[in-house]
């Protein structure tokens, strides 16, 4: 996990934050002491979801794209694990091996999300959000109506992870580590993206395009190649959340749920690829455990109104909370230093979903 | 920024460690029901109908105190399967009443093979496969599936309103699969006809039935419609203003307290509409009147009678108390005794005698209903016949019930 040393020589080990070292060691010490529902459904669930954010995140923090079809590009690739490995529903269930679905599903799906963009690009702004979200819904219906390849409503169950190395891995513990390794390695390939040519130029698109056009960069292409590499991150993320389930079902991809990656990500922060993970984490807390501290009838208000007062306290969500409140703590001042070139860009970023 | 994500993860540490201690003199009762999205209404009854058995046992089975955890769905067998993960394994219920509706059964019984020493017990969710087809061995279902609920209708609409050819609409998931199956074996076994292309089956929370209702084909004498709450008050409404005129059949749900309570114009409309079910609001029995005088009495704010949902929570949490009283309270073998007391349980409901069958389903009476408009303005079902004791399998035995094949859009084909 430890690998953000090995990318240049421009970073030591001394530029890591003692926070960051000390979290990778409590994520990865996290099943020793926490019990199976935590590890499964607050933790592993909570890296899915927020590796899903992430890819919206990469877009809209870096690149100025909101899409609301992050979800369905996951969904899409749940679907295709569904349909082109194994499921109990009797329902095609091509039973291809796993090393030829997982990057068959994975690949279509960041294709799909390729597609999205390509229709998606030549938008600004609430244009983008609109026909992101139509298809999104439009993806809903066809999926809850089409029978043939889709089963329905009803959908697909019974969706097992093949069992490797003699390890089942749907069993909390390892299916915790399966989803950490996934969520680290997108997080730490988003931040090094962040700070490539590519990501510079795609911030810097955000930013100016016209300027980036006048300098010779392909916009539309640039920005589709941003959609096709977020699709990868969501896609991988979607087959984890079919086999965390075991089934998917138009449900899985419904508006609901679509909104809420929107939120977990505006909640996070869209500052930096640690803000989806953030938000997630709080998002998942308050889907579980919102009915115990109040009346059953009113639970889903508790989960409004705590979203309604990050958003209202801090426009740039968590992360931005924890930035207003460090000065005063008067700790860690190297946080800021080892990724100075992005937060210049980024100190942007924030208001970026008001600018497009 | 990381140090805030430590601080998160501190604070779900402190929570995971934080689950209260289990106090030795209390079970804890997990419910779990639809309180979001289009069925929350009937979750909120289904909720009402577990508080009234623990109110009737006075929150005391087996000598020990009984704490109530509920969980919330939105009716999609996922959101189901989180929800009872949480009960289970992070509440640590030892007990679970529940799920509402029928894709979700499926996945909690499922779910319920992962959890040997969890019992669980139906809610109403009321699809056929949950019990018939690879049962789980701790799951048991004291409410009775769509199919039974339907006992006596397909012959109500045949002989004695005279019907021969229908039409039918209905949601486009396994509970209503199991009423239309339920509806039309006998209607088509008596020489009924409902063509494969007069079937539309809608998605649930579908708000426009245009399209079906002018689908709806000329020569059939009667409609038969399994929605359920806000999507039958839908149907009824537009089918209502576009000037249909086909008299209904109605499922379980289609005519229930929750659609019949709704304001609107639908009222005359559905008036004399025959159906069938668990229960019957009108049904004159001490037994049954009862019921409804405690339901009002608890919950004043609740429907004018109490819904099935109330009905099969009730009875499904009844089962567990009694269960409990019997074994003591005593769940520390993983719950085998208490499953085996559960197994040999028979009582009395507010609706006659409940016993299990030996895939642990229940068998009870269905009443067969007509709408009419009550005393005082409001809807009510009408009970025209009480069918005794219903079986999963309509008498049949198993093998060659089984033969029918899975319920589905197309079963039975009936030409």
């Amino acid at each position: 996990m430890n690998a953000r040393s090995l990318f240049s020589g421009r970073h030591s080990v001394s530029d890591i934050h003692p926070a960051a070292i000390a979290t990778v060691v409590v994520l990865i010490a996290y099943p020793t002491f926490a019990s199976d529902f935590f590890v499964f459904q607050i933790g592993a669930y909570s890296l899915i979801l927020g590796t899903i954010a992430l890819s919206l995140m990469m877009l809209a923090g870096y690149g100025g794209m909101v899409s609301l079809a992050q979800m369905t590009v996951a969904g899409l690739a749940g679907y295709l694990v569904a349909i082109l490995g194994d499921n109990s529903v009797e329902v095609m269930g091509l039973d291809w091996p796993w090393w030829l679905f997982v990057p068959t599903a994975i690949l279509g799906a960041a294709l799909f999300s390729a597609f999205v963009g390509a229709v998606a690009v030549r938008t600004e702004g609430i244009y983008t959000i609109m026909i992101t979200l139509a298809i999104a819904v439009a993806f809903f219906y066809l999926v809850r109506q089409n029978y043939v390849l889709f089963n329905g409503w009803t959908g697909f169950a019974g969706v097992e992870p093949p069992t490797l190395l003699g390890v089942y891995w749907r069993d909390p513990v390892p299916f915790y580590y399966l989803s950490l390794a996934v969520a680290g390695f997108f997080f730490l390939a988003v931040l090094y993206a962040s700070r490539s040519t590519f990501g510079l130029g795609l911030q810097a698109i955000r930013d100016n395009p016209r300027r980036m056009r006048a300098l010779g960069y392909n916009v539309t292409l640039h920005r589709i190649v941003a959609y096709f590499l977020s699709g990868l991150i969501a896609a991988t993320a979607g087959v984890l959340f079919v086999w965390f389930n075991g089934r998917i079902s138009s449900g899985s991809v419904g508006v609901g749920i679509v909104i809420d990656i929107l939120v977990i990500a505006v909640i996070g922060g869209i500052r930096h690829p640690v803000g989806p993970f953030l938000g997630a984490l709080a998002f998942v807390l308050l889907e579980n455990f919102a009915i115990d501290l109040i009346d059953r009838e009113r639970f889903n208000t508790v989960i409004g109104v705590a979203f309604l007062l990050v958003v209202l306290f801090s426009p740039d969500g968590l992360i931005g909370i924890w930035h207003r409140i460090r000065p005063r703590l008067r700790i860690g001042g190297s946080t800021r230093s080892k990724s100075g070139r992005v937060e210049r860009v980024d100190r942007h970023a924030a208001g970026s979903l008001e600018q497009t | 920024m990381h140090g805030l994500a430590k601080k998160a993860l501190a604070a779900a540490i402190v929570l995971a460690f934080a689950s209260p201690a289990v106090a030795q003199d209390s079970i804890k009762l997990g419910a779990l029901a639809t309180l979001e999205g289009a069925f929350a209404a009937p979750g909120e009854d289904g909720i009402r109908g577990v508080r009234m058995a623990l109110e009737e046992f006075g929150h005391m089975a087996g000598g020990k105190k009984i704490e109530l955890i509920t969980g919330s769905s939105d009716a999609s067998p996922d959101s189901a399967i989180r929800a009872t993960r949480k009960l289970v394994e992070q509440d640590g219920v030892k007990v679970l009443i529940g799920p509402l509706s029928g894709s979700e059964g499926l996945a909690v019984k499922d779910y319920a093979k992962t959890q040997p020493n969890v019992t669980f017990l139906n809610g109403t969710s009321a699809a056929q496969d949950t019990t018939l087809r690879s049962p789980a061995e701790n799951f048991f279902r004291f409410s009775t599936d769509g199919a039974q609920w339907m006992a006596g209708l397909g012959e109500y609409a045949y002989n004695k309103k005279g019907y021969r050819k229908v039409a039918v609409l209905a949601e486009d998931y396994s509970f209503p699969y199991t009423q239309v199956f339920g509806f039309l074996e006998p209607f088509c076994r008596l020489g009924g006809k409902a063509p494969i292309d007069a079937r539309f089956w809608v998605p649930i929370g579908n708000k426009d039935y245009s399209s079906v209702i002018a689908a709806l084909p000329d020569d059939v004498d009667a409609i038969y419609v399994a929605l359920g709450g806000a999507d039958a008050v839908n149907f009824l409404t537009q089918y209502e203003q576009t000037g249909g005129e086909l008299p209904l059949i109605g499922g379980s749900i289609t005519v229930d307290q929750t659609v019949l309570g709704s304001k609107g114009r639908t009222r005359d409309f559905v008036i004399g509409t025959p159906s069938a079910g668990p229960i019957s609001d009108t049904w004159d029995n001490p037994a049954w009147n009862g019921f409804v005088a405690a339901y009002k009495k608890q919950f004043p704010d609740g429907f004018p009678s109490p819904s099935l949902f109330a009905h099969g929570y009730y009875i499904n949490t009844k089962a567990a108390l009694l269960a409990l009283n019997e074994v003591g309270g005593d769940l520390s073998d993983g719950g085998v005794k208490f499953r085996a007391a559960l197994s040999a349980l028979e009582f009395d409901t507010p609706t006659g005698k409940v016993s299990l069958d030996e895939r642990r389903q229940a068998i009870a009476d269905m009443f067969l209903t007509e709408v009419i408009e009550g005393p005082d303005g409001n809807l009510l079902n009408k009970t025209i016949e009480v069918i005794p004791q219903v079986t999963q399998t309509f008498g049949l035995s198993y093998e060659e019930f089984l033969k029918y094949g899975q319920v589905g859009r197309e079963n039975p084909s009936c030409m």
